[in-house]
């Protein structure tokens, strides 16, 4: 197990590389730099602002120079935060992010793994065809859609929740929360209700059932842990999605997360903060598909026995 | 260093000028120095600081400590985007550029602690406005060095726990992209008539969202409205939405350096067949002021020419002139935008408007931001969408644009008679009708060449709760926080409305 946690670290290095400097280039090539605006600053002052952000030397030393500074863990100057540094605003960001991501999630299993079991406990009756057209337009529905809906009803209609903000208001990481997690669980629903009938058919099942358990104890004990594989292991991307993927969220709810500096960089061409945001999402993504992937293990034994070698 | 209109909401909340704007009559009063003189040629001003002035540190304002900061404006190292704002200074420029590196020959001299005389290239009737400006206001000398040299940029001297202000309030929080707040500053020359205790300040770059958030009540003022809302909060009693002329004017850039856009009569047809009073009523909901000239009307009592208007059949006889009858043999033309929905509604109307009109086709390009300015400062585009907003009341601030080779001109517009007006002749004008002649006489040879196609002169629309007062609309939507109160005894005339 230790072996294949090792390796899938290693195989990261390259992939992560990659990304960085795909990136790095990339966004230099995008026509307009970070320090054009509407009202055009003379030549001197541009040429002051590129000495000041060391964009004046060859592109390839700006490149090596930010791989040094990066191997030590230093992401630079953001070039439109003046005074700030990108790993403070990642620090600043992240944590809300995450926290809207963990919320979302947990909305997206509890909904999604309910939902699902439910309907797959009565293939085709009306208990499996509500919850899965629920769950069909809950995927077409995109969450620019959704959040403003939500807000009109909770928030303006009814007057119950707040409609922006994190952690200032009571309430108000409530609708968020839904608006995310809701395409997920969407996903999960399907995921677990496919899952959980493909186990409910299973010969042990039968025996279990034969040998007169209960309903509850046949779902929890005996169905569970197999059907819920494909969702755990729809998790590791899953999280890495609400991660990456909350900005729309966050700017209808006006939230201070990754998200929004991310979509800000990059209109800004902030090159520091672009580069620094995606290298540490990708990061994460390759983290947490390794951490699924350990999941999935753990719970099917089959998996396991093959890493274990 | 600031350069955004949002931001400066915030420094001036913080900080203050040598002089500020009355909100009611834009008029200059008392900041930082309690008075001033302007020398008989207007070569010469001197300000005398408030000896009660003092930084949120409890230190006294002196003027070196404008010396000292307007020297870090103007240092090359610098690289601030805004120092062209003390260019009026003499030999300002020559410093900025590296010219010369004696800062002693630049015109700021501090006579004593308490006297601050600057030297002017020629007489700035405006000059007194730029002291307003967040690019002149003084920062406090040991805490930037604390941190580093006087041009580091990437140093922490703002955060809140080191920031040193001398504005009406100060900083209290900062946190990033959720909210910043600012309290009453007790160090304040005149923090007895400051009416707030405080300011919050949320970002919001999305105005659907923000119109949501003064919907519920979490905001007293907004920055700005969707244009889709404003005929719904027209209707309204005692409506929140306020309207007013703002000092800027919409306008698409002609590139004259292209065929078919150098001949002054495709440019003249293309902007006469634009119904802008249509386009005002129906795209743009009545929010904003038709114009046919560059200079907002009513810049400090300056009208500019009209030389044109909507005249379908005289565009149609310009462009047969132009060899291209009924649009026949039109070469085609492309319309560049940045994208935005409001935009792209205009560049639409506008196509349709010239194929009705001229028969025509224009094709519209939206590009993004950073692309767009690229664009523009390539002068890579036929037609091109513009914005301009004044830094301080004056048609200066706008006809300057247009000058030979300008950072901003785009357009490829050169008449050397038009640079002699702005750059000679108006700044000796001995009185404010005699430059406001010849501000109109350049005018109307700039809109003559028709460089440009002027839409709309802007308002600024807000809405502001009933309990609000003090923000009175003006021509600069110039907030000053001083004079802001809330009244406590407001109630809603109907409750659960």
């Amino acid at each position: 197990m230790w072996r294949f946690i090792g390796i899938r670290l290693l195989q990261a290095i390259p992939v992560i590389l990659v990304v960085i400097t795909v990136t790095f280039f990339l966004v230099r090539m995008a026509p307009g730099g970070p320090f054009d605006s509407e009202k055009p600053v003379t030549r001197e002052v541009k040429a002051a602002l590129e000495a000041q952000y060391k964009l004046d030397l060859p592109l390839y030393q700006q490149y090596f120079s930010y791989l040094g500074d990066l191997a030590h863990g230093d992401l630079g100057p953001s070039f439109k935060y003046s005074g700030r540094s990108v790993n403070e605003l990642i620090a600043a960001g992240f944590p809300v992010t995450a926290e809207l991501g963990l919320y979302a999630l947990l909305v997206a299993l509890g909904i999604g793994c309910l939902a699902g079991i439910a309907a797959a406990l009565r293939p085709n009756t009306p208990q499996d065809y509500i919850p899965m057209s629920a769950a069909m337009i809950g995927i077409c529905m995109p969450s620019f859609l959704l959040g403003p809906l939500l807000v009109l009803v909770f928030g303006i209609y009814l007057d119950w929740l707040p409609v922006s903000g994190w952690g200032d208001i009571p309430g108000d990481k409530i609708l968020p929360s839904l608006t995310l997690g809701s395409a997920y669980a969407a996903y999960i629903a399907r995921l677990s209700r496919a899952g959980m009938l493909e186990v409910l058919n299973q010969d042990y099942i039968r025996t279990a059932r034969a040998k007169g358990l209960p309903q509850w104890q046949v779902v929890l004990k005996h169905s569970l842990r197999g059907g819920m594989i494909p969702v755990v292991a729809f998790l590791g991307p899953a999280f890495a999605g609400l991660l990456a993927g909350s900005f729309v969220v966050e700017t209808i709810f006006q939230i201070p997360g990754l998200g929004r500096f991310y979509v800000q960089a990059a209109f800004n061409r902030d090159y520091t903060m672009i580069l620094g945001t995606t290298v540490f999402l990708s990061v994460l993504i390759v983290l947490f598909n390794l951490l699924s992937d350990i999941l999935a293990a753990w719970m099917n034994p089959r998996l396991r026995a093959q890493y274990g070698k | 260093m600031v350069t955004g209109i949002p931001e400066n909401h915030i420094v001036r909340a913080i900080f203050e000028g040598l002089a500020v704007k009355n909100p009611y009559t834009l008029e200059p009063e008392p900041g930082v120095a309690e008075s001033w003189d302007i020398s008989e040629d207007g070569r010469i001003v001197t300000f005398h600081i408030n000896p009660e002035a003092k930084w949120s540190n409890g230190d006294p304002m002196s003027a070196h400590d404008y010396v000292w900061s307007w020297q870090r404006l103007l240092s090359p190292a610098m690289g601030a985007e805004y120092n062209y704002m003390l260019f009026p200074v003499k030999n300002a420029k020559a410093f900025a550029t590296g010219e010369i590196t004696d800062f002693d020959q630049v015109g700021v001299k501090a006579l004593d602690d308490l006297t601050l005389q600057v030297t002017l290239n020629e007489r700035t009737p405006y000059f007194i406005q730029l002291m307003d400006h967040y690019s002149t206001f003084a920062v406090h000398r040991p805490t930037i060095e604390k941190f580093g040299k006087a041009t580091d940029r990437y140093t922490p001297w703002t955060r809140v726990e080191n920031i040193v202000s001398n504005g009406a309030f100060r900083l209290k929080t900062w946190a990033l992209n959720r909210r910043i707040e600012v309290e009453k500053s007790d160090t304040y020359w005149d923090r007895d008539n400051v009416k707030l205790n405080g300011v919050v300040f949320y970002p919001t770059e999305n105005v659907v969202s923000e119109e949501r958030m003064f919907r519920v009540g979490q905001l007293h003022y907004t920055n700005s409205i969707p244009l889709g809302k404003i005929p719904l909060y027209r209707e309204m009693e005692n409506s929140p939405y306020v309207q007013a002329p703002y000092l800027g004017t919409y306008f698409f850039l002609l590139n004259t350096t292209r065929p078919p856009l150098d001949d002054v009569r495709v440019r003249k047809a293309l902007s006469m067949a634009v119904d802008r009073e249509t386009l005002n009523k129906t795209v743009l909901k009545g929010s904003n002021v038709p114009a046919y000239s560059i200079t907002p009307p009513d810049t400090l009592g300056y009208y500019p020419p009209q030389l044109f208007g909507y005249d379908v059949a005289r565009a149609r006889e310009l462009l047969a002139e132009a060899g291209y009858p009924d649009g026949q043999g039109w070469p085609g033309l492309e319309l560049t935008y940045n994208t935005s929905e409001d935009h792209r509604k205009i560049a639409v109307a506008l196509q349709q408007m010239w194929k009705d009109a001229l028969n025509i086709e224009v094709t519209l390009t939206n590009q993004e931001w950073k692309v767009y300015l690229d664009s523009v400062t390539q002068m890579n585009f036929q037609i091109a969408r513009r914005g301009w907003i004044g830094d301080y009341v004056d048609p200066n601030n706008f006809l300057d644009l247009y000058l030979t080779g300008g950072g901003n001109n785009n357009t490829g517009f050169s008449d050397a008679r038009y640079d002699d007006m702005i750059l000679h002749q108006a700044p000796q004008a001995a009185t404010r009708e005699e430059r406001f002649d010849i501000f109109y006489r350049a005018e109307t040879l700039l809109m003559e060449q028709m460089p440009i196609i002027p839409i709309y002169t802007y308002t600024s629309k807000h809405l502001i709760h009933p309990s609000v007062n003090g923000l009175p609309p003006n021509l600069m939507d110039s907030l000053n926080l001083k004079y802001v109160w809330l009244d406590r005894n407001w109630q809603p005339e109907q409750a659960g409305d």
